[in-house]
């Protein structure tokens, strides 16, 4: 009971300090005192992101009480099968998190995420897993996300530090060294999920060449459209960042999946009636959000 | 303890990096710029971790019987050369460090690259196999812009290369938008879920 009393607190506070912030921020933008510190041209963007923390953590506080259902996504069911196959092969699996980001980028912590879950899945098969890296601080977290989902299912000894690490940062070297691990260990799966650039088909190509199964997805519309012909699932957009929750069945993360499709409901919305107004020879939001 | 305080760093330097996006004054600019130099600083040390790993990964192949002798030798040799050339030498205009970056290893990645002429043949020829609805829309679509990219089109009709242009202005562009919308939503959820601690992957799962 205390806990919900304080949490409806913190929800009411949160909500209300955050609903402040935006009108603050509206207000200040033509005050010149504030336009010293004060970067008033991103007003837009500013009301767009406390919207979109305001939306996000109020799914997230309402998900501890409401289990929200998530759609079954393909790419992600398809995950235990092609950890089963690789097992049955005797071959390890390979996660490429890409060439495109490191760890400040939101689309390698959601690959990270990923990659937590199948390390718990491939130690639990016995399956070693391969991790190139093009980035040292992303191989140095992959190594501890990987060594520690061996350790949660007891299995600390089948982790082997060669497996994972840095390669090199030439993006093409980095596809070829990887291109060369997958032809000499012949991986039974291949997971393509982060931020990718032109690396991508060579990577993609060469695991159908292996003979290995290939699940990927990634931030770029442009790889995007190669995945798409040349893998066997692909996580399109924003499933890639749904995953950690689909996985996991946390109800927090699944909260912010929740708080994601609201924002685009509203997104639609607000697109819906600047058309509306823009026709009618009104184009305000256009001009806010230009 | 472990866990709490880098998590409460990462808080605090999440909230501090949107922050300073709307904030133009000289402290917050300086704040800005000292925390940029301590990444610059992290990702040096770890650059060196990484670089003693494949230098210590490469001596345990060679130490252990089989072809990959061969190959972690070359690639031990390329890494000793270039620092010995590197230091020596410089990396100047004119030096030996440059000669070898663009006699050697520039041609080895133009390689690289070319092999992706063949995996767009390739990928294709899957991709476009007209095995259900949603192939032959793809099939049909990339044959038409095919087609508008080339004079050929425009000798077949001129409204091909209209076609094309409609294609990628309108269906094409929509479907991208949408997928954009939804990747920006998915990454503010995701920094937001690193920055109030839920996700903590980043420290390996702890």
């Amino acid at each position: 009971m205390i806990f919900r009393r304080r949490y409806g607190c913190l929800r009411r506070q949160t909500g209300v300090v955050l609903f402040l912030s935006c009108l603050y921020a509206v207000s200040i933008s033509g005050d010149a005192q504030a336009a010293e510190w004060y970067a008033a041209q991103r007003t837009p963007e500013l009301v767009a992101v406390l919207l979109c923390t305001i939306i996000v953590l109020v799914s997230i506080i309402v998900a501890r009480r409401k289990r929200f259902y998530i759609r079954p996504l393909p790419g992600l069911q398809a995950i235990d099968d092609a950890l089963g196959r690789a097992t049955e092969m005797g071959s390890p699996v390979m996660y490429i998190s890409g060439w495109g980001g490191d760890l400040a980028r939101p689309t390698t912590m959601a690959s990270l995420a990923i990659l937590a879950h199948i390390a718990r899945r491939a130690a639990a098969f016995g399956t070693p897993i391969l991790f190139p890296s093009h980035d040292p601080v992303v191989a140095s977290a992959a190594q501890d996300t990987i060594q520690h989902g061996y350790a949660a299912v007891g299995r600390p000894g089948l982790f082997r530090s060669d497996d994972v690490g840095f390669v090199t940062q030439s993006q093409l070297g980095y596809a070829a060294a990887v291109d060369g691990i997958m032809t000499r260990r012949k991986p039974g799966a291949v997971f393509l999920l982060g931020s990718f650039e032109g690396e991508a088909l060579i990577l993609a190509e060469t695991a159908h060449n292996v003979g290995a199964v290939q699940i990927s997805g990634t931030d770029s519309t442009i790889q995007l459209s190669f995945f798409l012909v040349a893998c066997d699932y692909t996580l399109i957009g924003e499933e890639l960042f749904a995953a950690s929750g689909y996985l996991s069945g946390d109800p927090l993360i699944l909260g912010a999946v929740r708080g994601q499709d609201l924002l685009k409901i509203i997104i639609v919305i607000v697109l819906v009636i600047g058309l509306v107004l823009h026709l009618c020879g009104i184009s305000i939001i256009i001009e806010w959000l230009g | 303890m472990l866990r709490k305080i880098p998590i409460a760093v990462c808080a605090v330097c999440g909230v501090f990096m949107a922050a300073q996006y709307f904030i133009i004054s000289g402290p917050v600019s300086d704040l800005y710029g000292a925390v940029l130099d301590w990444m610059q600083i992290i990702f040096v040390c770890a650059l060196l971790a990484g670089i003693l790993q494949v230098v210590m990964s490469q001596l345990k192949n060679i130490a252990r019987p089989g072809s990959g002798r061969v190959y972690s030798s070359i690639a031990l040799a390329g890494i000793a050369v270039m620092v010995v050339l590197g230091f020596g030498w410089g990396i100047s205009r004119g030096s030996p460090f440059l000669w070898m970056f663009d006699q050697v290893q520039a041609p080895m990645q133009t390689t690289v690259f070319s092999l992706l002429a063949f995996f767009v043949a390739s990928a294709a020829y899957r991709g476009f196999r007209a095995r259900h609805a949603e192939s032959v829309v793809l099939v049909l679509a990339a044959l038409i812009i095919l087609l508008g990219r080339v004079p050929l089109g425009e000798m077949i009709s001129p409204l091909v290369p209209q076609t094309v242009g409609w294609i990628l202005d309108v269906p094409a562009m929509a479907a991208k938008r949408a997928i954009l919308i939804g990747i920006g939503l998915g990454m503010t959820a995701t920094a937001i879920k690193v920055i109030a601690g839920m996700e903590r992957t980043y420290l390996g799962g702890r």
